[in-house]
């Protein structure tokens, strides 16, 4: 019992992040919720990656590519920013970057919260298969690109090409979109759409008034092959 | 004497080289439609291909073993470069990836059973890993594709190898496609995908672009995995001479190079005709590359597009392949372009199937339409039954084996104990163009276009 509640440090400069991972991958009993304290992170990439216990992970720097990439029940926090594919394809859990993300943040997430406090760079919630995102600044060109399922929330600005090709998934945006992607449309919000964003902004701690945002979603058109639609296939 | 005229209709029949009447029927279907061609399976040119090779064989100068009884090795080890825990298959054919959507879960289920019995492994596809593949064979390569289709960490760690792929010989450069009808209720839920919609997945991977990133999400899959199991790249053939050295810069354990003849579920026709290059081309530039990095042996290649028989694998392994992976070849087992389908142990006609299709036993390549005569590539509830688990297994196992019977009685003419030890000096070509691209002398000469002899 005592084990489970003890808290862990590991440090980077200190353990090679391979030993950091497997055992977090391999020592941890079911269910550990303890807190994983990882200092001198120095942009290392892949920290804590496929992680499968709900333990709290504190990182204390700036992350390379893939920080919590595939995550499983975890709870991490970086406080820095974060590189590449920061919480790429997460399955359930949160990971929050208390800095700036850089390129494919939450790519492919199935599932959980991803929060960046700053702006994320190109690409952010590419492919989105289920998971929420909620970014407090502004994001970069072809964002939400392909994303299949899942709410993307940014309370700044977009880059060119939000939502291109989007299937199912639903993109709340605060500030102007450059452009937006083919087959991206504004649509109205509902009174649903309000009460999520209500839920999701207060999940990711941020004060803004969910009226104030418009949503985006699919027009739906590129969904079947169609001859007689000029289209660029 | 008089000559009587005879009056004789004449018909002219010259055909145009270049307006041939397939060219006119691809003109007037694209004046009809609009759209491009969509189609399965893989380029249907004539190409430089294995068949274009010839072994010579123990005589005088070498010594042959008894084509039976002597002990011929087929193990093949594949992953010995980082991964803790390497591949071991018994036989160097293994089953190519080919997607669940794409294939019926009854096919990935007898792929799975026949792969078990023979030793070797299968390969998931676009569609994520099923519990019907990953129950039934013993040894599972999971892919990680651009689409990310039902990827998950926990099928990762369910994995026996991972195979990272950055392309496929059909569509270098394209994605993957799954066209509505074979979006059923359960495909469409493995991909997050509304059911029926045209599925066009991505052709680059989402969260990596560049070899440089490609050595982080490789180091990201080891992290993962604790190093145990080994990374594959797959490349469709083009620049392979390059693709194949950055992979190995990027920390493959194991190059797949796919070559044009590979096939597809659906493609663009224009993608499978005019896109890539052929196996043949392909095996020598990629072997070139793995020798140039003092890899060979090291990092192992695989190679897959258009193998058919026993000696094709041989010649494969020959040129410096240390495996080869079968797809089509496999659904030809499996009764693709068959006249019949088996149900409870007796032969029924698919014939009106196929002409439904607007095509024949034999020509048919619409397995884009998820509607199969004979049950291989569909997800219909009603046509995937024509392909019964038990009959499918029986066949994967009963062609594999009949390869591999015809690679060790290959290897064994040649000399050779071991079907690795099968080398270039082996081989002969039979035309120019497949004595410069595999670089293997015409058949009588020593003389290999481009690099002397005579």
């Amino acid at each position: 019992m005592e084990r489970l509640i003890a808290p862990l440090e590991f440090d980077l400069a200190k353990l090679p992040l391979t030993e950091m991972n497997r055992f977090l991958h391999q020592e941890l009993d079911d269910g550990d919720t303890r807190t994983v304290t990882v200092v001198n992170p120095d942009g290392a990439h892949n920290i804590a990656v496929g992680l499968n216990q709900p333990v709290k992970i504190e990182i204390h720097g700036h992350a390379g590519y893939y920080a919590g990439g595939m995550n499983k029940h975890a709870h991490v926090t970086i406080h820095g920013s974060a590189g590449t594919g920061v919480a790429e394809n997460m399955m359930s859990g949160t990971v929050h970057v208390k800095g700036f993300a850089s390129n494919g943040a939450g790519a492919t997430a199935h599932g959980g919260l991803l929060v960046i406090d700053g702006d994320a760079g190109l690409r952010c919630g590419i492919s989105l298969k289920g998971a929420d995102i909620v970014v407090g600044g502004s994001v970069g060109s072809f964002s939400g690109f392909m994303a299949q399922a899942g709410r993307m929330v940014i309370c700044g600005d977009a880059g060119d090409a939000l939502g291109d090709s989007l299937y199912e998934a639903v993109i709340y945006i605060k500030g102007e979109p450059k452009s937006l992607g083919a087959d991206a449309q504004f649509e109205p919000m509902t009174d649903a759409d309000v009460e999520a964003l209500a839920g999701l902004l207060d999940r990711a701690g941020l004060d803004h008034d969910p009226k104030s945002f418009r949503r985006i979603a699919s027009a739906r058109q590129l969904y079947h092959w169609n001859a007689d639609a000029n289209q660029e296939y | 004497m008089d000559i009587k005229s005879i009056p004789i209709k004449r018909l002219s029949t010259e055909e145009s080289a270049t307006f041939d009447r397939s060219t006119i029927d691809y003109i007037q279907k694209a004046a009809a439609h609009g759209l491009y061609e969509i189609r399965g399976l893989g380029a249907k040119r004539q190409l430089p291909h294995f068949d274009d090779l010839l072994f010579l064989a123990g005589s005088l100068s070498r010594y042959p073993l008894e084509g039976y009884r002597e002990k011929c090795v087929t193990k093949t080890v594949l992953g010995t470069r980082f991964a803790k825990k390497p591949i071991e298959l018994a036989i160097p054919i293994t089953v190519a990836g080919m997607s669940f959507g794409a294939l019926s879960a009854n096919v990935k289920e007898s792929l799975g059973r026949a792969a078990t019995e023979l030793g070797t492994t299968t390969t998931t596809g676009d569609g994520g890993m099923t519990p019907e593949e990953r129950n039934s064979s013993k040894t599972l390569v999971y892919q990680c594709l651009p689409s990310r289709y039902g990827f998950n960490p926990d099928d990762v760690r369910r994995a026996d190898a991972i195979e990272v792929v950055i392309g496929q010989g059909a569509k270098p450069g394209g994605g993957g496609m799954l066209l509505g009808q074979k979006v059923n209720p359960r495909v469409a839920k493995m991909r997050t995908l509304p059911q029926g919609v045209d599925q066009r997945s991505a052709c680059r991977h989402p969260d990596w672009t560049g070899p440089d990133d490609l050595a982080i999400k490789i180091q990201e899959l080891r992290e993962l995995t604790d190093w145990e199991k080994p990374i594959y790249v797959k490349v469709g053939a083009t620049r392979v001479f390059n693709d194949v050295k950055l992979a190995v810069h990027a920390g493959a354990d194991v190059v797949v190079v796919d070559g044009m003849q590979g096939g597809t579920a659906a493609t663009q026709t224009c993608y499978i005709e005019h896109i890539g290059i052929p196996t043949l081309a392909a095996v020598r530039q990629a072997v070139d590359a793995l020798e140039d990095l003092n890899m060979k042996g090291k990092v192992q290649l695989i190679v897959s597009g258009g193998i058919r028989s026993g000696a094709d694998v041989a010649k494969a392994l020959a040129l410096g392949a240390d495996a080869v992976a079968i797809g089509q070849g496999i659904l030809v087992a499996l009764g693709c372009n068959s006249e019949t389908y088996v149900q409870n142990g007796e032969h029924h006609s698919a014939l009106e199937g196929y002409d439904a299709l607007g095509t024949a036993p034999g020509f048919c390549h619409h397995c884009h339409t998820g509607k199969c005569p004979v049950g291989v590539t569909t997800q219909d509830s009603v046509l995937e039954q024509r392909l019964q688990p038990d009959v499918g297994s029986r066949r994967v196992r009963n062609y594999l084996k009949t390869l591999n019977m015809e690679l060790t009685t290959i290897a064994r003419a040649c000399g050779k104990q071991n079907v690795h030890h099968l080398e270039r000096e082996d081989l002969v070509a039979l035309t120019l163009e497949a004595a410069a691209m595999a670089r293997v002398p015409l058949a009588g000469t020593n003389w290999i276009p481009g690099f002397g002899g005579r």
